[in-house]
């Protein structure tokens, strides 16, 4: 176990007990005892005012070339020679983290025919650009991207790679990290640089954003996070930028290609992806049956808008689970979110609410989601909603 | 066919009430919070009983945690799973995702070889959707995530996933690894004959010393990362609350949302 109480030093003072985050102690007979789901998080060890927990941490094994690795690296996602707008964020993110360290900004491009992207990534902030450009890579392939990218970070040692938390990122980047044998944070909405030590801090809620945790890879490399997408500003194209590009070998054995793409089917209702809408409108129970999210269509057609869905509309078969925002569905962080005759249960609130601004619509003043939106507006949609369209008609038309 | 299931208990979050806070501390109170199966992992179960039922095989569900977590365990038996394993080690504890896919990959390779191993796309309470492919990695399988629908024909398996702006239709010879997303299925419920057989069955539990382990590589000695600080995020605070007559209320919110567009970088 390796987690101690010292007793003599314990005055049962219970401040660990409400520090756990996790719920995981008890105080019984004036002292703590710690619970089986203990993830030895050290909450209780800083809130200690008697120092009298010690959480046993292996002892540092800091591998010898360490030092070695440097620079900032970025997956540049792409797809079908678009890059990810996350891409152009994580980079203007990486900038900033590596100016704080002195070091290279890279853009890892892998595809086929991406060339043409090269400058665009430069002028967002990359000093290099890998760039691996064959007809083999058209198409996002876990192995064929994992082989090339383990290939790179054992000859350009990155200190810390960095790719969007998309369903991309997230194929991508746990493949490659055990790979490797390095750690991968998930899902990190906050990225910084430890003051003391050079390290990357990420934090990432967790909890279905109950809690938020800063977490940090100390003695491997590189140091991978995936990034939610939206959380980081795109900067600004400085075209003045130079950078240099570096065409990675290709070297794929294709007897380790095991996976084949059959077919794409793109989604017929939706534009614009949840994940990279700037606004959202979304419907629940309320809007009462799957013909009145044309409502919510014409809406969103105005508004350049993505449509989603309440897990209640999804499991009445009122809408695709693609379009789910939730805990069962997607987390998404658009500017605005537009809840419509959604009551807001904790199942949908974990994945909408770090969005910019969310506004409701509901006629209940008490639902849950009224007490988090930074716009109540309490009316009953059908009537609010054609209003809204119009409006929005006439001042798109008057601009 | 031998499909493996791994599925992982967890709190229900939904249940946590988010105005609760501890006046003292500021810290969510959580007492009393319901452990069950998560939900996305639930798919994989009824995804592999219905393989099962279709071609014939063997279901094996198998977990990571501590011993209360053979709770899910019995409900995998309870929803049509053959047999389960628990990993149950105090040198878990701590475990990141990489110490997980270790740690369940050395499980994995003491039952022998499966064709088809089935995860939810994610856990609800860590939201990582890392030990899928770490766990393929380890094992030298090929992985296929996000699945919302799948087939077998022989050797193969045909998969279909949810991706952000379609789906993507792949093909892979077994053995494989397939994390299920939410569409992909609606899970059975247990019988009350399911829930009683399920109970008589024994669960073996396996320590670090019954999977020849390597020490280094588990629990919080094994893991890359280390959380360094843990806090509860600030709640959101309420906002105004509108009201009036329906073109009054769409009025003030077309204002708002033209304020928006004004300093924001919107593509429309």
């Amino acid at each position: 176990m390796a987690i101690a109480i010292d007793s003599d030093k314990c005055t049962g003072c219970k401040l660990c007990e409400a520090a756990c985050p996790f719920g995981q102690i008890r105080i019984v007979e004036r002292k703590p005892v710690i619970g089986e789901g203990c993830t030895l998080c050290g909450a209780c060890h800083e809130a200690c005012a008697f120092d009298a927990i010690s959480i046993d941490r292996p002892a540092a094994r800091v591998p010898a070339d360490l030092d070695t690795y440097r620079g900032i690296f970025v997956f540049a996602e792409q797809h079908g020679g678009k890059l990810r707008p996350c891409a152009l964020e994580l980079l203007g993110e990486a900038r900033r983290l590596a100016d704080r360290l002195g070091q290279e900004t890279a853009a890892v491009l892998l595809g086929a025919g991406v060339e043409g992207l090269c400058p665009v990534l430069v002028a967002h902030g990359a000093d290099k650009v890998y760039l691996a450009d064959d007809r083999t890579l058209e198409s996002y392939r876990t192995e064929s991207h994992a082989a090339i990218l383990t290939a790179l970070v054992s000859r350009y040692k990155p200190s810390v790679f960095l790719f969007g938390a998309t369903t991309t990122g997230r194929d991508l980047a746990p493949r490659l990290a055990a790979r490797i044998g390095t750690g991968l944070t998930a899902d990190c909405t906050a990225l910084d640089i430890e003051e003391t030590s050079g390290l990357l801090l990420q934090t990432r809620p967790a909890w279905g954003g109950n809690i938020m945790a800063t977490i940090k890879t100390a003695l491997h490399r590189p140091q991978m996070a995936t990034v939610r997408p939206k959380v980081m500003r795109k900067p600004d194209p400085d075209p003045a930028r130079s950078g240099e590009m570096i065409r990675l070998p290709m070297e794929l054995n294709p007897k380790g290609m095991k996976v084949a793409l059959v077919e794409r089917r793109p989604f017929a209702e939706q534009t614009v992806p949840l994940e990279e809408a700037e606004i959202i409108v979304s419907g629940g129970r309320g809007l009462q049956g799957p013909e009145n999210f044309r409502l919510l269509e014409e809406l969103a057609q105005v508004l350049g808008a993505a449509v989603g869905a309440s897990r209640a509309a999804v499991d009445a078969g009122w809408r695709g689970h693609a379009c789910q925002v939730g805990q069962t569905g997607k987390t998404v962080q658009p500017q605005v979110y537009i809840a419509c005759g959604i009551s807001g249960a904790v199942q949908h609130r974990v994945g909408m609410e770090s969005s910019e601004t969310i506004v409701a619509i509901n006629k209940d003043p008490d639902a849950p989601i009224m007490h988090i939106a930074d716009y109540a507006l309490v009316g009953d949609l059908f009537k609010v909603l054609p209003e809204l369209i119009k409006e929005m008609k006439a001042r798109t038309a008057a601009r | 066919m031998r499909i493996l299931v791994c599925i992982k208990q967890v709190p229900d979050i939904s249940q946590v009430k988010r105005m609760e806070t501890d006046p003292k501390t500021g810290t969510i109170v959580r007492e009393g919070l319901p452990s069950i199966v998560n939900p996305f992992d639930e798919y994989a179960l009824e995804e592999a009983v219905c393989l099962k039922e279709n071609h014939g095989g063997e279901v094996v569900v198998l977990t990571m945690g501590p011993p209360q977590a053979e709770d899910a365990l019995v409900h995998g038996l309870s929803m049509g799973a053959d047999r389960a394993v628990l990993l149950s080690d105090r040198a878990f504890a701590g475990a990141d995702t990489l110490a997980t896919s270790y740690t369940l990959a050395a499980a994995v390779r003491k039952m022998g070889d499966f064709d088809l191993i089935l995860c939810g796309q994610q856990a609800i309470d860590g939201d990582t959707a890392q030990v899928g492919p770490m766990l393929a990695e380890t094992l030298h399988i090929p992985q296929i995530t996000y699945a919302n629908s799948m087939e077998i024909s022989g050797k193969e398996v045909t998969a279909t996933r949810e991706l952000e702006e379609g789906c993507e239709v792949v093909r892979c010879k077994m053995p494989v690894l397939v994390t299920v997303v939410k569409g992909i299925n609606v899970p059975r419920v247990p019988t009350f004959s399911g829930l009683s057989d399920a109970m008589e069955k024994e669960i073996p539990v396996w320590g670090a010393g019954d999977m020849g382990l390597d020490p280094s590589r588990i629990g919080l000695q094994g893991s890359p990362t280390a959380v360094v600080r843990v806090w509860p995020p600030e709640p959101r605070p309420g906002g105004r609350v509108l009201t009036g007559e329906p073109s009054e209320l769409a009025r003030q919110l077309a204002d708002l949302l033209m304020e928006k567009r004004k300093d924001s970088t919107f593509t429309h």
